[in-house]
């Protein structure tokens, strides 16, 4: 047995035990963060707490939602909504908070497109977010099926029908997802563990990777410089704070987090409390109906782009788009093949496609809530085969870029 | 000798939790399946002789829409070699029947009987009165769910010679 001397403070009780000063220094008083950064430079951490947030408003949620196909639609709009105590305020941070969270994670994104926080050694940190993407996505849509209202209903129905593959006629797959030829309580069950189970614990599992995947290659900054850490770092012990590039990530970097935050949640209980209702789609207040399709479908706002990228075409081709268009900002890191780590005002054609890039998305999302219909329809084309055309185009304009 | 004794060792553990780990993957795969008793549930009889002309009825059939629309004079005269393939014939009745989920990505059709074809909301597909699609994105008509003619009677989930020749000559895909 390892010797023990007598502890003078909890701390170092602590401390002897479980190293709790060697963590603190390695994951906050010296886990360097340069100055040169801005406010965007705060959404991890404001995703963090509203993944947090989530967490807590499910938790209290699952204390009274029934996944059951009789009973689900009820729990949530009569139970919860009306019964329990306080019921409302956990259903309204839920579901603010699921929209909310994707409009900081585009935030986060664009971000990282635009100072070119996804190379050099900061690949590995752009593919663990995006996992989280894709991760956040599945939480989502498992999450939307659970009030069992119509919306989910024919959301599960028509998500579910993307694996039949098209012309492959994979319908035994579709309803091996399913257990059952159509949406029912097989359905609903296995959505609800997705959702409160194993997507979460994948979730938590990639929130770390992404977490540590940032450690060695450090945060980005403002101009992409490549800072000396090791310097910087010294200086700083040294008292020299000024002549320094760097801060600790704690407690310093973190009050900066915590001003954004605080202004972020204004804004975000001011959704909770006086604007939930455009997180609450007004179809999905009627229960589930196998019978009856709504006249108009749409996914919620977040994600419209990619919907818009199947819509215009055929199935088969309509299916390898969306297909293709969820995966391929994977690939960005490798994609992008100019050497320069720079905002993109700096990288000559990027600046364009940087903000073509956002332009499209925004009328994909646009497009994908108006109903498919004359120059809605035509739009919408032109902008789904435009977002190819722009990362056909990507590597070649980025392999001519001029080194800086 | 040592290492001999270890890589055998190590090897028999990796091939004993390999066949573990396949085993539990393919438990976890048959746990995913749809059950037996959602299988069993998979028959429904339908009446067609009340059937009213040009005047979708719907029915259900293993929780999915099933559209049954009697075929006036009129519309008989629209229908095309092809078309008329997909009809069933009852006595001088033809009716279309079909599974009411779109075949693009699985909404209900809507039908305008003065027009006398479907419209799915979701993606703007259109069928006519015999569930043949007229307009993308829809890959092709509604499909046709197995049946076996009984009197005046289908029995829907059974399969009768009927649907066979449907099936033979790939007027519907297998449902």
């Amino acid at each position: 047995m390892a010797h023990f001397e007598k502890a003078n403070s909890i701390g170092e009780w602590l401390d002897q035990r479980l190293a709790v000063e060697t963590l603190k220094r390695v994951l906050q008083t010296e886990y360097w963060i340069p100055k040169n950064i801005n406010f965007l430079w705060a959404m991890g951490m404001v995703l963090a707490a509203t993944f947090g947030i989530l967490l807590i408003s499910g938790i209290f949620l699952l204390m009274y939602y029934q996944p059951n196909v009789e009973t689900a639609f009820d729990s949530v709009n009569y139970t919860i909504m009306s019964e329990v105590g306080y019921g409302w305020l956990w259903r309204h941070v839920h579901g603010v908070g699921a929209s909310v969270v994707f409009l900081i994670i585009y935030i986060h994104m664009f971000t990282g497109i635009y100072y070119g926080s996804y190379k050099k050694g900061r690949e590995l940190i752009w593919l663990s977010g995006m996992g989280l993407f894709v991760a956040f996505s599945a939480e989502a849509f498992s999450g939307y099926m659970l009030p069992w209202g119509q919306m989910s209903y024919w959301a599960g129905m028509v998500i579910t029908n993307l694996f039949s593959g098209g012309s492959l006629h994979a319908d035994g797959l579709v309803e091996w997802i399913r257990g059952d030829y159509v949406p029912g309580q097989a359905f609903l069950s296995r959505f609800f563990m997705l959702h409160v189970l194993l997507i979460p614990l994948a979730i938590i599992g990639l929130i770390v990777l992404h977490f540590g995947t940032l450690r060695i290659p450090h945060v980005n900054n403002q101009d992409g410089e490549e800072v000396d850490f090791d310097e910087a770092a010294k200086l700083y012990k040294e008292g020299k704070v000024k002549e320094s590039k760097v801060i600790p990530f704690s407690p310093v970097f973190l009050s900066k987090d915590v001003l954004v935050m605080g202004v972020y949640f204004i804004l975000f209980f001011y959704l909770v409390f006086y604007h939930f209702e455009f997180a609450m789609d007004p179809v999905n207040f009627d229960p589930a109906d196998g019978l009856k399709t709504p006249t108009h479908i749409y996914p919620e706002w977040y994600f419209l782009w990619s919907y818009e990228v199947l819509r215009p075409f055929s199935t088969d081709v309509g299916l390898i788009a969306f297909a293709i268009a969820q995966v391929i900002f994977f690939l960005l890191p490798f994609l992008d093949k100019s050497p320069n780590v720079a905002p993109a005002s700096r990288r000559g054609l990027f600046k364009f496609w940087f903000w073509a890039m956002l332009l499209d998305m925004l009328v994909l999302t646009f497009m994908g809530k108006l109903p498919p219909e004359g120059i809605w329809s035509s739009i919408g084309l032109v902008a789904a085969l435009a977002f190819f055309a722009l990362w056909i185009a990507l590597p070649i304009i980025t392999a001519k870029e001029k080194k800086l | 000798m040592e290492k001999k004794r270890r890589d055998f060792m190590g090897l028999s553990l990796g091939l004993f939790t390999a066949a573990g780990g396949v085993g539990a993957l393919y438990a976890m795969k048959r746990t995913w399946d749809p059950l037996p008793s959602v299988k069993a549930a998979g028959f429904t009889t339908i009446d067609l002789k009340d059937a009213p002309e040009n005047v979708l009825v719907t029915e259900k059939w293993r929780g999915k829409p099933i559209f049954v629309l009697k075929q006036s004079k009129e519309m008989m005269a629209k229908t095309t070699e092809e078309t008329k393939k997909r009809l069933i014939q009852i006595g001088d009745a033809h009716y279309m029947v079909s599974v009411g989920l779109c075949t693009h990505l699985g909404c209900i059709p809507g039908y305008d009987a003065e027009k006398e074809s479907f419209l799915c909301a979701c993606h703007g597909g259109t069928y006519d009165a015999t569930a043949d699609v007229t307009k993308a994105p829809p890959p092709r008509g509604l499909d046709i769910p197995p049946f076996k003619i009984d009197g005046t009677k289908l029995v829907l989930g059974e399969t009768g010679p009927e649907y066979e020749k449907m099936l033979a000559d790939g007027t519907t895909l297998a449902v």
